[in-house]
């Protein structure tokens, strides 16, 4: 069995005068704060990538300039499911007796070290080169393809997607670390500018700086918070190379790491699920078994998926308003999980909570990690 | 600079030609160019797409991702089905939605030229 012994990060935002090493310092001092450990505790070090700090070995990089001698340490790129993927690794590494505390990582100023329009630019590179990238596509255009199919399938409106939205931003007020916590309304979502229609500037999450990071431990913490099961898919890479944009075949990977925990669907009392645009969190609650196909904003509306409801999602606010901060923004839905789990949530905090279902998704639906979080 | 096998479907398209592969083996047509094919293995041949074909997806972009397009911004782009059994992202005419047969036509954008789709108003069977 793997624990969650710490989990830490820092406010997401812009960030003046930091560094993804500093960022990512900060993150980590405060998970092993949280887990009471030292630095020579550490003997396992993995983390995501940086966009304003390309290396070869950024987790040596990293692991120096903290401090640390682990005796296992890379990266890892799996884009946004890149968090969720460490943390599974980190499991099978600590249930093999390869590692006892392993620090998973990752932060970047993408806001204040690269800027909006840089930003774009690069990211708008994951398309296929020679195919797709010389038609003008952006992140936005990718997932705005995928929008137009599911919708049309499925008979989603554009108001539906607004929910999520204006649900993300609510919980987002409640937290001190968020980019963004003034309310909006299903009026503003829908009134905000053209990005890739259908999306529009309030369906897509924002450009952030920040850092996360937790410990996963052959002891548990206190709370006793366990890694109960893991599963990963890869459909596709590109958007042009899915098979079917009405159905990504994720059902499967949600299933087995369910599976492994033991649980089904309605033993989950909260969710972290990937929320890079309000479609994003559409088609991966329908996908992983939480909402009936084209329903999922039924369900927001019946309250389902608010602080109250059945399945709390996302009580940092999401990639959406929370911020997105590269790997970082993915694992911060970890560390709340975490957070949850362990009644440490402050002003966020949901009735007790013991079984966490998260789903991470890198690229455009390409890459996909599943886990199961339990409290025991 | 697009690898040695795409130059090939861009020198297609500057000749107003949309290039792709088809395996002699299992029949499979598949536009991202390999020297072999995805599914069975096989080396796969060219051929030439008549070009028809429906739309499967579409997103107008108007938060374009460079200084060049966002001259042409907004611009809607495709994901189009051809008749051969492939599909290609490509620019559409505006107000394309999804389901409507197209026909391609070719723009000049810098040194390329863009297969750009367009409502195909007459079809012959």
């Amino acid at each position: 069995m793997a624990w969650i012994s710490g989990v830490g990060d820092t406010a997401f935002g812009r960030l003046e005068g930091e560094t993804p090493l500093s960022l990512m310092a900060s993150a980590a001092s405060a998970a092993l704060a949280e887990a009471g450990l030292e630095r020579d505790a550490i003997d396992g070090v993995l983390c995501g990538y940086s966009g304003t700090l390309p290396h070869l070995m950024l987790a040596t990089l990293f692991a120096e300039y903290l401090g640390l001698k682990p005796r296992y340490a890379h990266a890892l790129q799996a884009g946004g499911a890149t968090g969720a993927a460490m943390v599974m690794l980190a499991e099978r590494l600590v249930e093999r007796g390869e590692c006892r505390n392993l620090l998973v990582v990752a932060g970047d100023n993408r806001l204040s070290g690269q800027g909006r329009d840089s930003a774009v630019e690069m990211l708008a590179q994951v398309g296929q080169r020679d195919y797709e990238v010389p038609f003008g596509p952006t992140i936005p255009a990718y997932y705005g393809l995928i929008a137009s199919r599911y919708m049309h399938v499925h008979g989603i409106s554009e108001a539906d997607l607004a929910e999520f939205a204006v649900l993300m931003r609510a919980h987002a007020a409640l937290h001190p670390g968020a980019q963004f916590r003034t309310p909006i309304s299903i009026a503003e979502v829908l009134a905000s500018r053209p990005i890739a229609a259908p999306l529009k500037l309030l369906d897509c999450c924002p450009v952030s700086d920040g850092a996360a990071a937790l410990v996963v431990s052959a002891a548990p913490g206190e709370p006793r918070i366990c890694i109960a099961g893991a599963a990963q898919t890869h459909p596709h890479q590109h958007v042009s190379s899915a098979a079917d944009l009405a159905d990504f075949g994720l059902a499967g990977c949600a299933e087995r790491a369910r599976e492994e925990a033991g649980i089904g669907v309605d033993d989950v009392d909260f969710l972290a699920i990937y929320d890079s645009f309000t479609i994003t969190l559409l088609v991966l609650l329908e996908e992983t078994g939480f909402a009936p196909r084209g329903k999922a904003a039924d369900r927001l509306r019946a309250g389902v998926f608010g602080r109250e409801g059945l399945w709390p999602l996302n009580t940092h606010g999401g990639l959406l308003s929370f911020g997105h901060s590269g790997v970082a923004g993915g694992l911060a839905h970890l560390v709340e999980a975490g957070r949850q789990l362990a009644g440490r949530a402050g002003a966020r905090q949901v009735r007790q909570p013991e079984i966490a279902f998260l789903h991470g998704d890198g690229g455009v639906m390409s890459s996909h990690v599943s886990l199961v979080l339990r409290r025991e | 600079m697009a690898d040695a096998l795409a130059e090939r479907f861009w020198q297609g398209c500057a000749q107003g030609e949309l290039r792709y592969q088809r395996c002699p083996d299992c029949g499979a047509a598949q536009l991202h160019a390999r020297p072999f094919c995805a599914r069975c293995g096989a080396a796969p041949d060219w051929a030439a797409s008549r070009g028809l074909g429906t739309v499967y997806a579409v997103t107008h972009v108007t938060r374009a991702p460079t200084p060049d397009f966002a001259q042409l911004a907004p611009y809607a782009i495709l994901l189009v089905d051809l008749d051969e059994g492939f599909r290609m992202m490509a620019h559409g005419e505006p107000g394309l939605a999804i389901g409507q047969r197209v026909c391609a036509t070719f723009e000049a954008h810098g040194a390329r030229a863009l297969p750009r789709f367009v409502r195909l108003r007459e079809e012959q069977p």
